[in-house]
């Protein structure tokens, strides 16, 4: 079904960690914070929601915490690959 | 060059960002009567929720702020005095400005009832809001919460989660009706008394009865009456325009602003939630409490005042929430009328979504899992999801775009259509042809 291929979101965890990155649908956000507040490692997840930017820290572990907690749907997870047309 | 922002919420923020990114030099000051400045006001349900601690609610650092280089001034603004170009500010010296931005946003509609002063009546417009109630969870057992819209449910599920019984009174037959339709609003309510709210339809608040000037119940327009220790109302709010009001500047239900943000007064412009907006695709002007709008309005309006002309192009209004545990996004005129819960307008909601032209309805999914989609005669007109949001972005990108979706229209409104995979399939071949 192309239903289950669109969406990047589906990708498996194992994919996740090894080439995917977080990245937000700002439009979506209202700074709450519950992402930043639940990083481990404490990433200011929302500063890069408000710049519109993919969560391209280094030291991010792609853990999912941040994806799984906002109420608002805001971040996703994608494949890291520069040569692949983004949707927003 | 001064250029004076009252408000503190996003609006003036992004504001601030836009004249920055333009002015480096000109001197920028924020006036506010609320003490905690910029932060999250939409958090403020998590907040309560205990979801996140207070300090998570600032978005942003000291280094923005340095190098934002504005002053933040706690002071509530008396008077505006146009012919000096002057602020005349409570207790404090006047404020001189030369570009001034209206961003006061809304406030509550209060209660219109007996008993409606006594300690224990709460809303939630503010950081000082959410901690009166936390502060009140501590002591009390028992909410009665009225109201409609968002913010009553972000209410009751604070207070739910603060360990009290929460009583839900509803006027109508169902929760947010001219947005949500019915079987929307009962998977809402089903949810609401799974976790253990006791909902009441068909019920008006008619007096909060007190002892020692503290809330101890409530009376029924029926004669029925509820112990409680605290009432949380959210019964709509209304844009701030009394400042704007009074010296002449053009107001309906909110502070009028044409597409540039601009007031009749050329060196006077709001954004945000206090202002009606003038759309020049629909000739209307309209009123979006949402933080978005208010975001890009705040931006928009920043750069006119620091002489960049910017027009702000208003897109189909969507926000998205969670409603009883459910996240839930909404797209576009979805609903009809108004709601026996709300007056005038409710926080995080659009007057665009009650704007419904003639428009079929197809649904998909079940309980949880939920898509409404408004049918216009070549367009989608608008759009519920419940539950899985993985169909929200194509929906908001093909109803802002006009989509035309005359191919799948008809496969789209037979009885029990695959409405999701339709859409799906749909939208990749549209966004491929927009691509090409």
């Amino acid at each position: 079904m192309s239903f289950l291929n669109i969406f990047k979101s589906d990708s498996t965890r194992r994919t996740v960690l090894s080439s995917g990155h977080v990245v937000p649908e700002s439009s979506r956000c209202v700074q709450c914070g519950i992402c930043s507040y639940n990083c481990p490692i404490g990433i200011d997840v929302r500063a890069h929601v408000w710049r519109n930017e993919s969560v391209n820290h280094s030291e991010c572990l792609t853990c999912g915490e941040c994806v799984a907690r906002c109420p608002r749907g805001v971040l996703r997870f994608a494949q890291t690959d520069l040569f692949e047309r983004r949707e927003s | 060059m001064r250029y004076v922002i009252i408000g503190a919420g996003v609006a003036g923020f992004a504001a601030i960002e836009s004249i920055r990114s333009i002015d480096k030099t000109g001197e920028v000051v924020m006036v506010s009567d609320d003490p905690h400045g910029f932060y999250s006001r939409p958090g403020l349900a998590y907040y309560l929720t205990g979801e996140i601690d207070s300090k998570a609610l600032y978005s942003r650092s000291k280094d923005d702020y340095r190098h934002l280089n504005f002053s933040f001034l706690n002071a509530r603004v008396k008077r505006i005095l146009r012919a000096e170009k002057k602020l005349e500010l409570d207790g404090k010296p006047a404020l001189a400005y030369d570009k001034l931005l209206i961003a006061v946003g809304a406030q509550a509609i209060p209660l219109n009832i007996a008993g409606a002063k006594l300690q224990g009546v709460m809303k939630l417009d503010h950081l000082t809001d959410a901690n009166d109630i936390l502060a009140f969870t501590k002591r009390g057992r028992t909410a009665v919460v009225v109201g409609g819209g968002i913010t009553a449910l972000e209410l009751t599920e604070g207070l739910l989660a603060r360990g009290m019984n929460v009583h839900y009174l509803l006027r109508g037959d169902r929760y947010w009706s001219n947005v949500l339709d019915a079987r929307e609003s009962q998977a809402v309510e089903a949810r609401l008394q799974e976790e253990g709210v006791t909902l009441h339809h068909h019920v008006e608040l008619a007096e909060i009865i007190g002892k020692n000037n503290r809330v101890a119940g409530i009376r029924l327009t029926d004669g029925h009456t509820i112990k409680c220790d605290l009432v949380a109302y959210a019964v709509g709010i209304a844009p701030r325009i009394e400042l704007a009001n009074e010296c002449g500047i053009n107001c309906e239900r909110g502070i009028l602003a044409d597409e540039h943000l601009q007031t009749n007064d050329e060196n006077i412009f709001a954004a945000g939630d206090v202002a009606q907006v003038y759309d020049p695709l629909t000739g209307h002007s309209v009123i979006d409490s949402l933080w978005n709008p208010a975001r890009e309005q705040g931006g928009v309006a920043g750069w006119n005042m620091a002489g960049r002309r910017a027009a702000y192009l208003k897109s189909a209004p969507f926000n998205v929430t969670r409603l009883a545990g459910l996240t839930t996004t909404i797209i576009g005129s979805v609903g009809r009328g108004r709601d026996e819960d709300v007056m005038g307008i409710a926080r995080g909601d659009s007057e665009t979504w009650r704007e419904l032209p003639e428009a079929l309805v197809a649904q998909g999914g079940f309980d949880v899992n939920h898509i409404r989609l408004l049918i216009g005669d070549k367009r989608l007109i608008g759009a519920v999801l419940m539950g899985d949001q993985k169909l929200s972005f194509p929906l908001q990108k093909m109803i802002a775009n006009g989509a035309d979706i005359s191919p799948i229209r008809d496969s789209l409104m037979q009885p029990n259509a695959p409405v999701a995979d339709l859409i799906a399939d749909f939208w990749m071949k549209w966004r491929e042809n927009i691509a090409a």
